[in-house]
């Protein structure tokens, strides 16, 4: 039993640090990531090809927002740091703008309660069915999303059987219709973004154990009491991320808006697609296209705070 | 009454589930429909037709739609789940300076609405001087950046929950750090890798908005679909869509069919 | 990847030893040192055991000899090799892991066949079935490692090292995952295995019974140290420290001044009571120290019996616990001073059992007593209550 006292002091510079337990074989291991240069050499090709082709290209939109308006393809664009743009852009198109916002934040209202429902049977009711139903919850979704869309049109198209159901029922005057107006472009939305909601939600829910449940039963004898006071606060990493994946592409989406919609349910999307490219004002859809990322990333924050909880996916 | 009780979430969740099998069936429905016009949606009669003449002269340009969607879906696929893979080992198993900004980067492309994605890139493609040559290479480069994330979190989550005391067990058995890759790490990843490839697919296959901004003249399948939406689209479409959920559910089938059939053997 | 210091350290008698050889082996991570500087000769063929408590510095030292933690400094030789900067991968060691590390992916016949293919060995086939018929698993053989029991997979754990006749095996708490009975039922089945073979076994784990069960020598560790190492009897029957006195089972630790030392006897002042302790089980050199005697070894009688131990006599206890326990009656007796001592009686049939307030006397054969040095914790490796 010699003491350490005479030896050089080495430090392993490949040391994986101090863990907590370091009799725990297991630990040790799993605490001590590598270091070197081989991380940076299989990181090179993604990070490249997202700098090019996200970062900069967010840089390249800011740029085209802030263009010389009295430009145009044939003559060229100058970058004229026209702020002005936004507000323009703004007064003209704020409808859309707030009508995506609306369409988004009300789908994914729908998609929250049909997700959770739904989720919720899968994780604790569906038992050795569960991989089965998850897989047939998923399927729907690998029809092409404009097929899935046009079959809308079809379902509530003003001969169809739900009009004809909700003209029965009082429901909807005779000349009332579903197609082309915000009722059909919601239900576009809360259909193609449901399965967003419902993975995250199911994965947060399947994590329960369920003696919590059991036990929650057992104090609240109220199972709605019991539900809000257990089981709704520990799915909430799964509603935080479910909300925040259908709200970002359903507050982007046109095609609803365009294929079940009318032209008074002209959405964002629309408007930044057409000014690109048929009216030839990139300047109008650059501002636009930042001023919808700005909001949905204050949003985002601001509702992630709220939620209290970092976690995105 | 008791029953209905005990069963209502279960039942309600069937409900849920039934609803979205709605359209699909509309889907495979109008697949047989024989349409008296183009512009209607009805279901006036039943035939084959569709299925035998997918590619007749009333669908002109579907099938070459299609072809294009799957060459752009399998070689992006490829690109983004090799270099997503690298990224998600650099991320799981390496520590360096940058790590974090690089998870953030990494994320940030699946917090961003289409839309914004699309123009940004074209955007930049225009202020590059490649206007006049959006087509096939720009979509490609478009759907390898949006897949990539998806592919970088797949994997990620995958190699996460591995646990690396097998990679030391295979070194104290004699494995090489190459053959501790090849006959342990990746066998265990590899369906995280799978599952990855298989969702960048879907997604290449089914992109819209970001595609459009960036295709030029070239048009792929939900393109094509768009284009005819406005006059009725052929019912073509629908066989399209129909051959989408089949192709999807044998995948998933035969891969369940698999794990089953292993188990099976070994339980004997 | 790690810088290494040469210690210096020659064999001793210069020939090669042709066991396993520790020197001066130190590891040190960012914020502490887990093994300092440790010697270790593992003869070959025996059973070793490395006993101590979590963090002690066992599972390092395991790990050096595997090659998966690289020493700081020192060296770690093999039957006259030093393999001290070797990879894994080329040294001839193997591991069965805590958790067992089994490959999912293979079935048992590749994982126990997984080290023997790597070296591209001859007679796969042959010698995996006869590696299975030892640990008796040839029925699952084509199973996956998820189809077994805890008790399965240990097994085939350990048939997937011993199938590359290491020189040396490690086993790092193999047993810690089984549950009591099972552990126990393993013990002996691994003990036999080790007969068979005849490999050089070194295990590592915190819990004494089993290191005293299972092995020829244990080395007990305290603080990336050795504190002691010997056969399970000597380590109990004669500890150097109050570590090993504690942590080994239990003992009654009493304070005492020497008063004098002999050819053959250190005699101590016990809170005024006179004992005697043999040389060869004094391990101080200082004035005070800490007398020790194993609750066992103490017996107990009426107050002013005569008690057949002649030797160290202690009058005036009271009996303050008594717990049944079956094969023995275990008490504490609050002595003069304060203390109180453990007394394990053997429930022979012969001895009254005493109730608790009872006036009693204790006694004990001297030859059984030690003597640790003064300056260690009472109560080092005590096990924690619970």
């Amino acid at each position: 039993m010699t003491s350490t006292a005479g030896t050089v002091p080495v430090v392993d510079p490949g040391d994986p640090g101090a863990p907590g337990e370091p009799d725990a074989l297991v630990d040790v291991a799993a605490s001590g990531r590598r270091r070197g240069r081989t991380a940076y050499l299989l990181m090179a090709p993604a990070v490249l090809w997202l700098a090019l082709f996200f970062v900069i290209p967010f840089y390249s939109l800011i740029a085209a927002s802030l263009y010389d308006p009295s430009g145009s393809d044939e003559d060229g664009w100058r970058m004229a740091y026209a702020f002005g743009n936004y507000v323009d852009a703004w007064q003209d198109y704020w409808q859309p703008f707030v009508r995506s916002i609306a369409y988004g934040g009300i789908a994914t209202v729908i998609c929250l309660v049909l997700g959770y429902v739904l989720a919720y049977a899968i994780a604790f009711k569906t038992g050795r069915w569960k991989t089965l139903v998850l897989v047939l919850v998923i399927a729907p979704f690998f029809t092409s999303f404009l097929v899935r869309t046009l079959s809308w049109q079809l379902i509530l198209a003003d001969d169809g059987w739900v009009v004809d159901v909700l003209r029965f029922l009082q429901l909807l005057d005779d000349d009332g219709r579903l197609l082309a107006t915000d009722v059909a472009v919601v239900t576009g939305l809360a259909y193609n973004f449901l399965p967003f909601m419902v993975l995250p939600l199911f994965a947060s829910l399947d994590k329960i154990d369920h003696r919590l449940i059991e036990a929650s039963s057992d104090l609240y004898s109220n199972p709605v009491v019991g539900f809000f006071k257990v089981t709704w606060p520990l799915s909430l990493p799964g509603v935080v991320s479910g909300t925040l994946l259908t709200f970002i592409p359903a507050a982007g989406d046109y095609i609803n808006a365009q294929l079940l919609g009318n032209t008074n349910t002209r959405v964002v999307g629309s408007v930044i697609e057409a000014q690109f490219t048929d009216a030839n004002q990139p300047y109008v859809a650059g501002a636009l296209s930042m001023t919808l990322m700005v909001v949905i990333v204050g949003m985002v924050l601001v509702y992630v705070r709220r939620a209290g909880t970092e976690e995105l996916l | 009454m008791r029953w209905l009780r005990e069963h209502l979430v279960l039942i309600l969740g069937m409900l849920v589930l039934l609803y979205t099998f709605v359209p699909i069936a509309v889907v495979v429905l109008m697949s047989f429909n024989d349409p008296a016009t183009r512009n209607v949606y009805r279901f006036d009669g039943f035939t084959l037709d569709n299925w035998i003449n997918m590619c007749g002269p009333e669908t002109e340009g579907m099938c070459e739609s299609l072809w294009l969607s799957v060459r752009i879906g399998l070689l992006a696929t490829v690109v983004a789940t090799a270099i997503g893979t690298l990224a998600a080992f650099a991320l799981v198993r390496w520590d360096f300076p940058g790590r974090s900004s690089s998870n953030l980067l990494i994320f940030l492309p699946m917090a961003a609405p289409e839309i914004v994605l699309g123009s940004s890139l074209l955007a930049l493609f225009v202020q590059a001087g490649f206007a006049g040559q959006l087509g096939f290479w720009t979509i490609f480069i478009a759907h390898v950046m949006f897949c990539l994330s998806f592919v970088v979190v797949t994997v990620r989550a995958r190699l996460a929950g591995m646990n690396d005391t097998l990679e030391q067990a295979a070194q104290d058995l004699y494995a090489t750090p190459a053959q501790t890759f090849w006959r342990v790490t990746f066998p265990l990843v590899l369906p995280g890798i799978f599952g990855a490839a298989l969702l960048s697919f879907a997604l290449s296959f089914d992109d819209f908005i970001i595609t459009n901004l960036n295709s030029g003249s070239e048009t792929t399948f939900p393109m094509y679909v768009w284009g005819q939406a406005r006059v009725g689209v052929p019912m073509q479409v629908n066989v399209v869509g129909t051959l989408m959920l089949v192709v999807a559910l044998v995948v998933v089938v035969v891969g369940e069919a698999n794990n089953r059939r292993r188990a099976a053997a070994l339980t004997k | 990847m790690s810088l290494r210091v040469e210690a210096g350290v020659e064999a001793a008698d210069g020939t090669a030893y042709d066991g396993l050889r520790l020197r001066a082996l130190t590891k040190r991570f960012a914020s502490f040192t887990a093994v300092r500087g440790i010697d270790l000769d593992v003869p070959r063929g025996s059973f070793f055991a490395l006993l101590g408590p979590s963090g002690c510095g066992k599972t390092t030292t395991l790990r050096m000899v595997a090659g998966l933690d690289a020493p700081t400094s020192g060296t770690i030789e093999l039957a006259g090799k030093d393999i001290t900067g070797a990879k894994p991968y080329r040294r001839p060691v193997n591991t069965v892991f805590q958790n067992y590390a089994l490959f999912p992916h293979l079935d048992i016949f590749e994982n126990v066949a997984f080290g023997l293919r790597r070296r591209k060995v001859d007679g796969v086939d042959k010698k995996v079935a006869e590696m299975l018929a030892l640990v008796e698993l040839d029925a699952q053989a084509r199973k996956k490692p998820a189809q077994l029991s805890g008790g399965q997979q240990q097994r085939v754990a350990l048939a997937r090292a011993l199938i590359n006749e290491p020189e040396v095996l490690l086993l790092d708490e193999p047993l810690g995952a089984l549950d009591l009975k099972l552990r126990r039922s393993m013990q002996i089945e691994l003990k036999r295995i080790q007969m068979d073979v005849g490999l050089t076994f070194v295990h590592v784990t915190h819990d004494q019974e089993e290191a005293m069960t299972m092995a020829d020598t244990v080395a007990v560790m305290n603080g990336g140290l050795i504190e002691q190492m010997g056969s399970p009897a000597e380590l109990y029957e004669n500890p150097r420290s109050t570590f090993v006195a504690n942590f080994l089972g239990q003992s009654n630790l009493i304070e005492g001044r020497v008063t004098g030392r002999s050819a053959d006897e250190v005699t101590v002042d016990m809170h005024g009571i006179g004992v005697s302790v043999p040389v060869g089980r004094a391990h101080t050199d200082g004035q005070q120290g800490w007398v020790g005697i194993r609750p066992e070894k103490v017996l107990i009688g009426d107050a002013g019996s005569k008690l057949d131990a002649p030797g160290n006599t202690i009058p005036g206890g009271v009996v303050s616990d008594v717990s049944f326990v079956g094969v023995s009656t275990q008490y504490l007796v609050r002595m003069p001073w304060g203390q109180e001592l453990m007394v394990f009686a053997q429930n022979t049939g012969r001895d009254k059992i005493f109730r608790h307030g009872d006036p009693v006397e204790l006694s004990w054969r001297p030859e059984y007593a030690f003597l640790l040095d003064h300056s260690q914790d009472v109560r080092a490796g005590a096990q924690e209550d619970g």
